[in-house]
């Protein structure tokens, strides 16, 4: 047995520490670390209220509309506040830009460079790849960083910037979209369209979100040249079903919430029986006994971040959350699981939780992203109001629940006098690379992690490398 | 990440157009691990020249001086420590953002990580380097500031850099590029009509003026924020929010941030440079100016009074 540390483990949001046990080959054992701790909770404490709005969006600069929606939802909960139906769909669309914008970065930018890595230069496939995903190099970024800019302008129609807006309140959006702009934010979309189809798929988004099997999924590829198809055969062909396996229940919040049910479910799905069940927010608490954290009250409506560097059992800035004492995984596989998606079921029943998974769930959510914020655009009620005025009451409670790209992000806040009497987050990252509890149970990543092998590699593993980006980590947002 | 929205065929062909080639970035290049380390080592050791260290995010020295709130994974050592050996090695330094350049908002509050900016802790000069640095080429830091900064203020400044064509005359008060930073918000603001008569919006998503009641600083702070689109043509007013002066020192420390903080009714916060007794004389005679149809376009979510002929005339 030999311990080897991964780091700076880069190609992810923010800065990661990985260590591995290695025992004949393979991870034995994982211990992830989140090395930057910045405050955020203790900055956000004995503010005015309505301060969440600017500071909590500044956690993060590719989850920062993610991060506006939870805290605009927390304090809704708060005042008790409906937002204006137009806000609500606005909302949605600047969240489904980014989530879908964050899915590209991660597919393009972080994950498919380690297939044109020199430890492949055997591999068949190993010249056209290198071509096309080289980091910063390969021929996918000409094509990859105008759509993505080109995507991200619905930010400036209808939240001013991205990122770091404060376009989205507690009653809606701060900007009433006029009927040239509607026509503005469809051609955006559509061209967004185009490219998935062209680029990505390969083929119409009506036929990829048609697709509800594995078997459809495979005879549908057969003779296909998009990047979506290219993942598939180097999965195929690299075993990449077999590696990053989770066991941990997948867990959503729901995604783009409105007046009616959200766009997609809410829930908790056990992947090793595939039963669903009822999630319950009341059962999530936070453990520190592995964190450089203080000990107090688990749950995040009573808890406080106080940090103690000095802790002789801490590994990670972060706090471990556990949902009735279970980590569970969250992301776009988790979404799309919980929602129901016939092929991501189909690939679950099959082979689990995933490094193939993982992926295959971002790109048909993306697809199916691209139709939604279609329709929420033309929803809009143009003569109506965006945004209403909120009467305050600035006393109490409230949870803002969301599902940013990476999943599962909860702001838990309790207002008192108008200010900010306590403030907790939860990221999705917590949830994914948690460290170990009391019990010693692993956090998501750190079980994902055993069994992959390394080779002669150590350190360098490439299949490390996937396991780890599969999750596609958002490091500043998991201790904040 | 703002930066790789940069450019019209990408931020990585910005970068070459300009000869730039990054040795290794965190969120994009293929080096990792021990891969990453090789190239700081070699940095270190001389073996290879350092022409700029970008940094974004704030210095975090605590708990204690130690850094140890911000370690760089897989080195044992902090950023802290890690910036200390890179700086003066370095042709140019720059601080990619308000947290870099001044602390930002991790430095707000009771500022728990003992976070500063490279060069300055909020308007004060030292910060993590010391006032007195100055990278090889005899600049101070480079600050981009900027929650987020714009693209193309990074890709500017960097380019210009790598042209040999920024001086210190080229940066401001606060090492802030001047082609960015000598312009205020408020330039070329597309409620500017709304400014002029003091028409001002009294709730959030209204058209008015933002300055009077609902927290703007566009006129207090610097930027060419509304000359150059954001994601392609918005800006923080044209979303209908507030200019919080994220390119100043110090923003993270305001309060309210969509409410102007008002002393006997007058804004404390006024235009830079425009003495306070010529504002209120002006404020209100172009409020007793104001044509209808800017005073009722003022407080709608859409435009209620469109302009006409004889729309805008005032009944005696």
């Amino acid at each position: 047995m030999r311990r080897i540390t991964v780091g700076p483990f880069n190609r992810v949001e923010g800065d990661l520490e990985v260590k591995l046990d290695i025992d004949n080959g393979a991870v034995a054992s994982a211990q992830v670390t989140a090395p930057l701790y910045r405050g955020f909770e203790q900055i956000l404490e004995g503010r005015p209220a309505l301060d969440a709005l600017t500071l909590a969006p500044r956690i993060c600069g590719i989850c920062s509309v993610s991060q506006s929606m939870a805290a605009a939802a927390a304090l809704r909960a708060v005042e008790g506040l409906a937002p204006a139906e137009n806000g609500t769909l606005a909302a949605n669309t600047a969240h489904a830009a980014e989530n879908v914008a964050d899915h590209l970065t991660h597919f393009y930018i972080f994950f498919m460079p380690d297939f044109a890595r020199d430890f492949y230069r055997e591999r068949s496939w190993y010249v056209p790849i290198a071509e096309r995903f080289t980091a910063m190099r390969g021929a996918c970024v000409a094509e990859v960083l105008p759509a993505r800019a080109r995507l991200l302008e619905i930010m400036g129609i209808l939240a001013g910037k991205w990122p770091h807006s404060l376009a989205f309140q507690p009653g809606g959006t701060t900007r009433a979209i006029d009927l040239g702009e509607r026509m503005r934010l469809l051609a955006i979309i559509a061209d967004f369209r185009t490219f998935l189809e062209r680029v990505v798929f390969d083929d119409t988004l009506d036929a990829v979100l048609a697709l509800d099997s594995a078997e459809a999924l495979d005879r549908w590829r057969d003779g296909r040249s998009g990047d979506f198809i290219r993942f598939l055969a180097l999965a195929d062909d690299l075993a990449l079903d077999s590696i990053g396996r989770g066991s941990a229940p997948l867990m959503s919040y729901g995604a783009y919430h409105g007046d009616a049910a959200p766009l997609f479910a809410a829930g908790v799905l056990d992947v090793t029986t595939m039963m669903r069940e009822t999630l319950h927010i009341g059962t999530i608490a936070e453990d520190v006994s592995h964190a450089w954290m203080q000990s107090g009250p688990g749950a995040p409506a009573l808890s406080e971040t106080r940090p103690d560097p000095e802790k002789p059992d801490g590994y990670s800035w972060s706090k471990a959350p556990r949902l009735a004492g279970r980590p569970v995984e969250v992301g776009a596989l988790a979404r799309q699981a919980i929602d129901g998606h016939p092929l991501i079921i189909d690939l679950l029943r099959r082979s689990g939780a995933n490094v193939k998974t993982r992926v295959v769930a971002r790109l048909i959510e993306t697809a199916r992203l691209a139709d939604a914020m279609e329709s929420w655009v033309k929803a809009f009620r143009l003569r109506e109001p965006f945004c209403h005025r909120p009467t305050r009451r600035a006393e109490g409670a409230g949870v803002g629940l969301v599902e940013a790209a990476r999943g599962s992000l909860g702001h838990w806040i309790e207002l008192s006098g108008d200010r900010i009497r306590r403030y907790q987050i939860i990221a999705p990252t917590t949830w994914n690379f948690s460290p170990r509890d009391a019990g010693g149970v692993p956090g998501p990543l750190e079980q994902a992690l055993v069994g992959t092998p390394v080779g002669a590699e150590g350190a360098a593993s490439v299949a490390v490398q996937h396991v780890v980006r599969s999750f596609d980590p958002c490091m500043v947002c998991t201790a904040h | 990440m703002a930066a790789l929205e940069h450019g019209a065929s990408g931020w990585f062909a910005a970068l070459e157009t300009f000869g730039v080639n990054l040795l290794w970035h965190p969120s994009v290049s293929e080096a990792t691990a021990g891969e990453a380390t090789a190239i700081f080592d070699d940095i270190v050791s001389g073996r290879r020249p350092l022409h700029a260290l970008m940094l974004e995010g704030s210095v975090l020295r605590g708990p204690n001086g130690t850094g140890r709130f911000n370690m760089l994974a897989g080195t044992g050592r902090s950023l802290l420590d890690w910036i200390k050996s890179l700086a003066p090695l370095a042709d140019y330094v720059i601080a990619v953002g308000s947290c870099a350049a001044f602390g930002g908002v991790p430095a707000a509050g009771t500022n728990p990580t003992d976070a500063s900016g490279l060069q300055y802790l909020d308007t004060e000069l030292g910060g993590a380097l010391g006032a007195e640095f100055r990278s090889r080429r005899g600049l101070p830091v480079v600050n981009v500031a900027g929650c987020a900064p714009h693209p193309g203020w990074i890709m500017e400044t960097l380019a210009a850099l790598a042209l040999g064509d920024l001086a210190a005359s080229d940066l401001d008060m606060y090492a802030r590029p001047k082609f960015y930073a000598d312009h205020l918000a408020h330039h070329g603001c597309a409620r500017n009509e709304f400014y002029e008569f003091k028409a001002s919006a009294e709730a959030l998503s209204e058209r008015g003026c933002l300055m009077e009641h609902l927290g703007c600083k566009a006129t207090q702070a610097v930027g060419d924020c509304n000359q150059r689109a954001w994601n392609g043509g918005g800006s923080c007013t044209h979303g209908g929010f507030a200019c919080i002066a994220c390119t100043s020192p110090g923003f993270e420390s305001g309060r309210n941030y969509l409410e102007t903080a008002k002393l006997a009714g007058i804004p404390v916060g006024l235009p830079l440079d425009m003495p306070k007794a010529w504002f209120v004389a002006l404020a209100a005679l172009s409020k007793s100016a104001t044509p209808r149809r800017v005073r009722a376009n003022a407080t709608a979510d859409h435009i209620v009074a469109p302009p006409a002929r004889d729309g805008g005339r005032r009944k005696p």
